[in-house]
């Protein structure tokens, strides 16, 4: 509204109403049109023109690419249609890695946000010492994926009699377990899960935070007046529903991260002999198609463009599915 | 009788925390028992809570290991962290004030342009980017493992939406006084905003430091390995000494831990801010 008025020349027949605005924003008194436009660019050009150069055209470029049979080359010159999508397509190991990120979401979503949750209602209720709990699960944030990785790997999860899961489940009489490459039961998994649900529990336990004390109190009280005893009842009736738009948010951002993960499998499963055949969610496998050895760049963009397409329909769909902008009601 | 049950429920809830709290802090425990204690204790059969004797000398022998590079590996992700939080806080919120405060007409169009980017996840673009990046010529250099990354439309996100609560009064007054937008946001929007750029500031830096993916894929030169590259390489190679490889790891998170504690409540800020939840 303000942008279209500044545009009216200042002695034209929307002069008036162009004063008025301009009198609620500061600047305006002193600068025509185009010294703001001129400033506005000043101010957004030098991060619109990076983000651009640095998203907008990747991403363009990927699109060309995944045309072309590009093996170790940006400049391709022979263009192969389709053909990097339908080989993408019906490549098992494509499939496969899209069927594990289905299997890791199944365990981390539900984990995290069932942790994260009970941490924060059990924070909240705190009377004393509130603040070193919230620091001690929250902790874990300043912690990489690889040291995380490298610790549950080489100590925690170590398959070896010194690691130790296998420590601990010794003092019970139980046999070793080689965690990380045992696939009959996939241990591996327990391994991968865990290393993030310690890494962002704590992270979701301050949104949750949060959302809690936006909670008003009266709702609890009218609660109590109506005989709601504290503890499940209350939370089942008043905490949780009104948890619902950081409980949305909460589920989306785990989605879209699990999407993304490759830190945790990468620094886990990889070793001097390369790395496993099994777990190997989208970007690990893009990550070999495309910069491993043989460097088809054709092939990884036609991946990038898949995954791309469908995490923008992930995205739209689950915002819908769990009324996103329904907040209100 | 009710009361004592709220009591024992209460009691229940403190220890099941305090279990928790536990065991979320076993890794850090692990970390610093494994770098601190000899090779043969960490792995002997038999557990040793706590290293007999605390082997402080392994922190200058991982500095001197010719094998290992982590002196400059830390100090690649010195220079990388620091100057992307550097260049990060400074587009961004420029671009935040600009698009929450001067008044154009194209000002919405861009906004959902840089939103938009949110939606195509970093990771996604890896590949494109390192197409782009090799082409420029900037693999394994400061340029290629920096510059790219700077352009955050989270960060740029979440200025703009503080700065569109910015108190007006204290702008229409630098007016008054004749300054124009560049003078108006160094001298008074900025000195009067610090908690949004500490916040902002202390999560792209922790998110610097612990990147792993785009240092891997960029910083091939052992020359330009990044502290979490040094460690990846030989967690997944498997030839250094474990102690050696825990030290490393406690020293890489060490300045990160200090810094966390410290400004614990402006990250925490910052997550609130970030607005996902409103």
């Amino acid at each position: 509204m303000t942008a279209q008025a500044a545009e009216a020349p200042p002695d034209g027949p929307g002069a008036r109403g162009a004063a008025e605005r301009e009198r609620r924003t500061p600047g305006t008194r002193f600068l025509g049109p185009q010294r703001r436009s001129l400033w506005f660019w000043i101010f957004v050009g030098p991060f619109a023109l990076g983000l651009a150069l640095f998203t907008y055209v990747p991403l363009a470029w990927s699109v060309y690419l995944s045309f072309f049979d590009a093996h170790n080359t940006v400049t391709p010159t022979d263009f192969v249609g389709l053909g990097n999508y339908t080989s993408m397509l019906t490549d098992g190991a494509f499939l496969s890695s899209l069927g594990t990120f289905a299997l890791f979401t199944l365990f981390i979503v539900p984990a995290t946000y069932a942790l994260s949750l009970a941490l924060a209602v059990m924070v909240n209720r705190l009377r004393f010492a509130q603040a070193f709990f919230r620091s001690v699960f929250f902790l874990p944030t300043a912690c990489s994926y690889v040291v995380a990785a490298l610790i549950w790997k080489l100590s925690l999860f170590n398959g070896v009699r010194f690691g130790l899961a296998n420590t601990v489940l010794g003092w019970f009489g139980a046999d070793q377990t080689a965690w990380l490459s045992t696939t009959d039961p996939p241990w591996y998994w327990l391994v991968i899960v865990t290393v993030r649900l310690w890494l962002q529990a704590g992270f979701y336990m301050i949104l949750f935070l949060a959302g809690l004390q936006r909670i008003s109190p009266q709702l609890y009280e009218a609660a109590a007046v109506d005989g709601a005893r504290p503890g499940w009842q209350t939370f089942r009736h008043i905490t949780f529903p009104q948890l619902r738009a950081t409980s949305v948010a909460v589920v989306l951002l785990l989605v879209i991260n699990a999407f993304q993960a490759f830190d945790e499998f990468y620094n886990l499963l990889s070793d001097a002999r390369g790395y496993p055949p099994y777990a190997r969610p989208p970007l690990v496998y893009l990550y070999y198609t495309a910069l491993g050895r043989e460097q088809n760049l054709g092939l990884g963009s036609a991946g990038a463009v898949i995954l791309a397409l469908i995490i923008a329909v992930a995205t739209v769909a689950q915002a819908r599915w769990l009324g996103l902008g329904r907040k209100e009601d | 009788m009710h009361h004592a049950w709220i009591r024992v429920g209460r009691a229940l809830r403190a220890a099941l925390l305090c279990a928790l709290a536990l065991l979320f802090l076993v890794p850090f425990y692990l970390l610093v028992r494994n770098g601190l204690a000899t090779e043969a204790e960490i792995t002997a059969p038999n557990w040793t809570f706590f290293p007999r004797r605390l082997q402080w000398s392994h922190l200058t022998e991982v500095f001197a290991d010719p094998n290992l590079p982590l002196g400059r590996a830390l100090l690649n992700s010195t220079l990388i962290a620091v100057s992307t939080t550097l260049g990060t806080v400074l587009l961004a919120s420029l671009a935040g004030y600009g698009l929450a405060r001067i008044p154009y007409r194209g000002a919405n169009a861009v906004f959902y342009a840089i939103l938009g980017t949110l939606m195509v996840p970093a990771a996604v673009t890896f590949v494109p980017s390192f197409v782009l990046v090799s082409s420029l010529g900037w693999i394994s250099t400061l340029r290629g493992l920096v510059i790219p990354t700077l352009f955050s439309a989270f960060a740029c996100f979440i200025f703009r939406q503080y700065f569109l609560g910015f108190p007006r009064e204290l702008e229409d007054a630098a007016r008054v006084d004749g300054l124009g937008y560049w003078r108006t946001y160094w001298r008074i929007v900025v000195p009067n905003s610090r908690p949004v750029f500490a916040a902002v500031a202390t999560i792209v830096f922790i998110g610097a430091w612990n990147a792993f993916l785009w240092p891997l894929v960029i910083g091939q030169d052992q020359e330009a390995w990044t502290v979490q590259v040094a460690l990846s390489t030989f967690t997944t190679a498997q030839n250094l000494n474990l102690h050696e490889l825990f030290v490393a790891a406690a020293v890489s998170i060490a300045p990160l831990v200090v810094v966390f504690l410290l400004l614990q409540r402006y990250i925490v800020a910052g997550v609130e801010r970030s607005g996902i939840d409103d």
